[in-house]
């Protein structure tokens, strides 16, 4: 009867820590959430959409720099997506056997811990020094290399999840490997494999660093071969800045970027409910 | 009568890495019948029906030793095409795997892998290899719902018609009713009757009233070792080795 009180202690205890250790997260996460809706929420209206980054002094909106976010990630996600969820299979489905597999993966998991900035200035070295300038063509470039790491990563781990028996079943029917692969447990990790994208997406968004000696920034729309602005930095700027206008828009700026990271998260997770697995 | 043997297997060892899994197996499968698998855990009974297909080549560090003749060919010799072997010798596994797609694709999947049929040939091969897996008139109404949509016993008589669709020649049923409850039980064991008319069947099972009621040919195996090979009726009625008596009536372990 000692031991079983003793055990009980230990639970309670135990159970206890982890609820303190959850809140202490999520208080952080909740204050983020309120500071951004306190200062941003004022900052909302139909121009921030419809005008460019503006002057000091004079009044504007985010629209440029929102278009080029939206155009990089896109680019981004579009060079990332297929080679990380090409990688990915491969690792999961074709790397059984042989050194390149664990190689491959040991370099995937560099690359995703590698610092942002990092990436950043590889691009600035590959690409913005031989074009000569700052483009939103080299802002995508760097965020498709963030994007490649956490799609090989989740792709794997989502294909891993598919039994076995599923594998050996299609075999069991004579299906070639890569039949197997396409048809059947890469249509069976489907929903993990979008949710690795979206979850890319909603990293690449928010991240600055890459930007600042890729896309740098533009006062004005921009194509994607000229120095383009986009959310990151356009907040950094103004935000740094003396002035109480530009103040706002940085606040309306972050708004909105938690938002929607807040909003890919939460899809990303219905995709992953078991329910909708099929 | 002389019987043709469809599946011959001679001297088979079988290796797990250095564990040594089939010992010197040899055993005729004969046409057209049903031969059961008995035998505790481990003995090496869907072992060796995965070598029958070469199953075992999925992974690394297991190798199989002598010689299977599949229809006087042999299967082990390496260069065979395994792609072709496994449309001859199809197979069910212990669970259900219906793949994630429609009932309907779940069965056109194995079909396209060998022929190019059109819609109405397609739509017809789908209604043959489920009404032969005692499916369709269950399933007719939503042949584009998914496959995951079904019970366990309907997944498992999807996985039989996905098997016979490809018309292969003999048949691997590792456990096929062991997650099934008895009514679905019931069902694949009739299947197995009507099957047999047309198919070379092997089966595991631990069940022993099923293997006395579906099997013609009856081996029972122990620690890697066929004991003993014969009519199901003569195993079950007068086993010529005590071991085998003592595992049939219960008396084993």
């Amino acid at each position: 009867m000692n031991l079983y009180l003793r055990r009980r202690i230990i639970n309670k205890l135990s159970i206890g820590l982890s609820v303190a250790a959850m809140c202490f997260g999520l208080v952080w996460l909740l204050w983020i959430l309120y500071t951004l809706l306190l200062n941003g929420f004022g900052g909302l209206s139909l121009s921030l959409f419809t005008q460019t980054t503006p002057a000091p002094g004079s009044a504007g909106g985010l629209s440029n720099a929102i278009i080029g976010s939206v155009q990089m990630a896109t680019l981004g996600t579009a060079i990332g997506t297929p080679i990380g969820i090409l990688a990915g299979t491969y690792l999961a489905e074709f790397g059984q056997r042989g050194w390149l597999a664990p190689a491959t993966r040991f370099i995937n998991d560099i690359l995703l811990a590698a610092p942002s900035i990092v990436i950043g200035l590889f691009i600035y070295e590959l690409y913005v020094t031989h074009t000569g300038h700052f483009s939103g063509i080299a802002g995508a470039l760097a965020l498709a290399l963030l994007v490649i790491p956490v799609v090989v990563r989740t792709t794997e781990s989502m294909l891993r999840l598919v039994p076995n028996t599923m594998r050996e079943a299609a075999y069991a029917l004579g299906a070639p490997q890569w039949k197997m692969t396409y048809f059947v447990t890469l249509r069976a990790a489907k929903a993990g494999v979008l949710t690795g994208v979206l979850l890319a997406v909603a990293r690449i968004v928010g991240e600055t660093a890459p930007l600042l000696f890729t896309a740098l920034n533009n006062q004005f729309y921009s194509n994607m071969n000229q120095p383009m602005a986009n959310l990151p930095v356009v907040i950094f700027q103004f935000a740094m800045a003396p002035y109480e206008d530009w103040h706002t828009l940085a606040w309306a700026g972050s708004l909105l970027i938690g938002l929607f990271v807040l909003g890919l998260n939460v899809v990303a997770r219905i995709l992953v409910r078991p329910s909708n697995q099929h | 009568m002389s019987q043709k043997a469809k599946l011959a297997v001679k001297n088979l060892n079988f290796y797990y890495g250095n564990f040594h899994a089939l010992k010197n197996i040899n055993l005729d499968i004969l046409e057209g019948k049903v031969t059961a698998f008995i035998g505790p855990s481990g003995c090496g009974k869907s072992t060796l029906l995965r070598t029958f297909n070469r199953m075992y080549d999925l992974y690394p560090k297991l190798r199989a030793e002598g010689e299977i003749l599949l229809n006087n060919e042999n299967i082990l010799r390496s260069g065979i095409d395994l792609n072709m072997l496994r449309a001859k010798v199809g197979m069910v596994f212990q669970k259900p795997t219906p793949f994630p797609m429609s009932i309907y694709d779940n069965i056109a999947f194995g079909v396209k892998l060998y022929e190019s049929l059109n819609k109405a040939d397609m739509d017809d091969r789908v209604e043959w290899a489920l009404q032969k897996a005692a499916l369709w008139n269950e399933v007719k109404d939503k042949l584009r719902q998914s496959g995951l949509g079904l019970s366990g016993g309907q997944q498992q008589r999807l996985c039989i018609a996905r098997a016979v669709s490809v018309k292969p020649e003999v048949l691997l049923l590792d456990e096929p009713t062991s997650a099934l409850d008895p009514i679905s039980t019931a069902h694949v064991e009739e299947l197995l009757h009507e099957l047999k008319r047309d198919y070379t069947i092997a089966i595991v099972t631990h069940n022993m009233q099923q293997a006395a009621r579906v099997s013609d040919f009856t081996a029972y195996m122990y620690l890697g070792e066929l004991i003993e090979v014969g009519g199901t009726d003569s195993i079950f009625t007068a086993p010529k080795m005590k071991a085998t008596e003592d595992y049939i009536t219960g008396k084993f372990g």
